[in-house]
């Protein structure tokens, strides 16, 4: 019986069994950012411990960046204070940093995979749960809290307990109009919001082997809102090519033997699971959440459920209508929106841009639509500005803004107001995410976001797209 | 360096009032809210708990003075999904929450709660009702939970609990806070490194 890609990661980063039952396991990556990594070097200083691996680990700024005015110090005192610490504790311990300074800074999860830090075989932790977007070059990738930053910076090594694995295999090919960001939507519907827990999930088929780093990315990204907690897809030519000529990747021989390397770590085809899903590529259509957890969408031609629905878990959705203010059988098409937002780690790369400049060009925003775009990394918007995306954006009626989380979470001045709704490419609606407490986001991909944004309501990307 | 001694961060009993939240899937944005992250400490959290919630939820348990003296949160499914911030179990442990029963949490909120001794236990729905009851009946209600015995007593009744293995062993041996474990054989831990191909530049 052949053996999976988690577990052959899993295998060659074991240090031990621990006393307690769980696995030692070596992280050959560690990413951090200013959100979660303070309080975790506080405590490397309070017990005089260094970092045991200065060189795996590495640094940048994402959550709390201004997207407009980026001068120091920051207008947000508790932004800049967030900033000097980093920047402090990469200086006193030694670690890398994409300092704002430099044209390496983007969101954590969009400069690893950039510079070729990310590569297959490898594990990956982050204080951030969405470090399951690594998974897409075939690395083990997951998110991990503070103390446990304070472990991986003291030890390089976390105390983990392995996962079981689910294969989720796309037939088919994905029609025109419909991207990873539909997929992995449909997906997570399907299996439920905690249906992932204890697995990890290796996305594979057809549908998925067609498609490009970036997408492999957006669909890994979101594994963790299934309640999964990595999400892999296993290397392939694709992979190999994205990393070629990246800064941290090898280069010249060393690059053919690490292509070697990365090959034989993908799954073996007699690999056994512990699970297996199958979906069909083509029949989804572009999706988009009526509720408050990435598990409630439908698809855009569909109606927003009912407490009463078969199957239907009547008390969340009942929940979910009551927060978003909707009518149960309401068509999700033609839902008002107020603000549009193009960004996130889930969908703001150069293809994710090119995608929704598609949709906008020659196309004004409506009137009562606030609309930004925020390119993931320094780097996306320096290759989106090359092709003259921004001015797509800007003559649509779109902002365009420095690289950063921004209207993800909102810890920057970038937010909703009141009860604003919002068409947003980024990954979660749970109630308050993009900063006000009433404030309502509406899950999809880029393209649907620049269509919403255009249309003023929610309507279906494909009626768009020439 | 050697295991620093643990023997004084045993965690198995955990006696006191519960606290009844109902609801599946609660997630780390509505434990702690973003804003309240921008910080370089964790201080001050537990106040913030739950914060929107209650502000927007008359009668939110949270908010109830009957409740105020509670160290064992009750909740249903999926509890802490979404974002991997430890703040949220660390808003919930400032707020005096020391062992959490539910019917299921969210594997990095798990973790996250275990790494700071926060004891999390799942139990069968009707027993996480009965619980959740009993509480509700009279907040005064005592309730003891015990990690070695993997069990919790209430109203006159003990009911099972689970944890998983290795979060059990680290509450009874008091190696939840697992650095000193981690760098106790770290010859074995340069040794996995210098095997790995792409450390070695491949
Ligand atoms: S873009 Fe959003 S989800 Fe991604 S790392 Fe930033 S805040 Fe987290």
């Amino acid at each position: 019986m052949g053996k999976t890609l988690l577990r052959k990661i899993w295998d060659l980063h074991t240090v031990r069994r621990l006393p307690t039952g769980q696995t030692q396991l070596f992280i050959g990556l560690h990413l951090i950012h200013e959100v979660t990594s303070p309080q975790a070097f506080d405590m490397l200083r309070r017990r005089g411990v260094h970092v045991a691996f200065p060189e795996r680990t590495y640094a940048t700024v994402d959550h709390i960046v201004p997207t407009l005015d980026q001068r120091r110090p920051f207008a947000d005192e508790l932004a800049e204070q967030m900033m000097a610490a980093l920047e402090t504790n990469c200086r006193e311990f030694g670690i890398r940093f994409s300092d704002l300074g430099t044209d390496r800074q983007g969101i954590v999860h969009v400069i690893g995979p950039e510079l070729g830090l990310t590569q297959p075989g490898m594990t990956i932790a982050c204080g951030d749960s969405h470090t399951s977007t690594h998974g897409a070059f075939g690395a083990v990738a997951f998110g991990i809290g503070t103390s446990q930053v304070r472990d991986v910076l003291a030890s390089q090594c976390l105390a983990i307990d392995p996962l079981k694995v689910r294969r989720i295999a796309v037939a088919s090919a994905l029609g025109p109009g419909v991207y990873a960001k539909d997929v992995i939507l449909e997906i997570i519907a399907r299996l439920g919001v905690r249906g992932g827990v204890g697995y990890a999930y290796e996305y594979g088929g057809p549908a998925v082997e067609r498609m490009s780093m970036d997408e492999r990315m957006t669909m890994c990204n979101m594994s963790i809102e299934g309640g999964a907690r990595i999400g892999y897809v296993n290397p392939d030519e694709t992979t190999f090519e994205y990393l070629a000529g990246r800064p941290f990747a090898p280069a010249g021989a060393a690059f053919d033997r690490a292509r070697a390397w990365w090959r034989s770590m993908a799954s073996d085809p007699d690999a056994a699971y512990d699970d297996v899903v199958e979906l069909d590529g083509s029949a989804i259509e572009p999706r988009v959440t009526w509720g408050i957890n990435p598990g409630q969408s439908v698809g855009v031609s569909e109606r927003i459920p009912a407490p009463s629905d078969a199957g239907a878990d009547g008390g969340a959705v009942g929940e979910a209508l009551e927060f978003m203010d909707f009518t149960a059988g309401a068509p999700i098409a033609g839902t008002r929106v107020d603000v549009a937002f193009v960004g996130s780690c889930t969908n703001a790369r150069l293809s994710d841009l090119r995608e929704a400049a598609r949709v906008v060009s020659g196309q004004r925003v409506a009137g009562h639509v606030r609309a930004l775009v925020v390119p993931g990394s320094k780097d996306v918007r320096r290759a989106a500005e090359e092709e003259g995306l921004h001015e797509i954006f800007q003559a649509a009626g779109f902002e365009w803004r420095g690289a950063g989380c921004s209207m993800c979470l909102a810890m920057n001045p970038d937010r909703l107001h009141g009860r604003e709704v919002c068409a947003s490419s980024s990954n979660r609606n749970f109630k308050g995410r993009q900063g006000s407490p009433t404030g309502r986001t509406l899950l999809m991909s880029p393209a649907m976001v620049a269509a919403a944004a255009v249309a003023g309501e929610v309507t279906d990307v494909r009626g768009m797209l020439g | 360096m050697s295991t620093t001694d643990s023997s004084d961060r045993r965690i198995d009993r955990v006696a006191g009032t519960a606290l009844p939240l109902r609801g599946n899937n609660i997630d780390t944005d509505r434990i702690i809210p973003a804003r309240f992250l921008k910080a370089i400490t964790f201080d001050g959290l537990g106040e913030h708990a739950f914060e929107d919630d209650r502000q927007s939820m008359r009668n939110h348990p949270f908010a109830n003075p009957a409740y105020a003296r509670a160290s064992i949160l009750v909740v249903n499914e999926n509890f802490g999904s979404g974002s991997s911030r430890e703040h949220a179990p660390q808003a919930l442990k400032r707020r005096g929450i020391d062992a959490c029963v539910g019917e299921s949490f969210s594997e990095i909120f798990l973790g996250n709660a275990t790494t700071i001794g926060l004891a999390c236990a799942t139990a069968a729905a009707p027993d996480v009702e009965f619980l959740m009851a009993a509480a509700e009946r009279d907040p005064e209600t005592p309730m003891v939970l015990s990690v070695d015995a993997q069990s919790i007593q209430a109203a006159g009744r003990t009911l099972a609990l689970d944890m998983p293995v290795g979060v059990r062993e680290s509450l009874l041996t008091g190696q939840w806070d697992a650095t000193g474990l981690l760098l106790d054989d770290f010859d074995a831990v340069r040794r996995v490194a210098a095997g790995l191909p792409y450390a070695a530049g491949f």
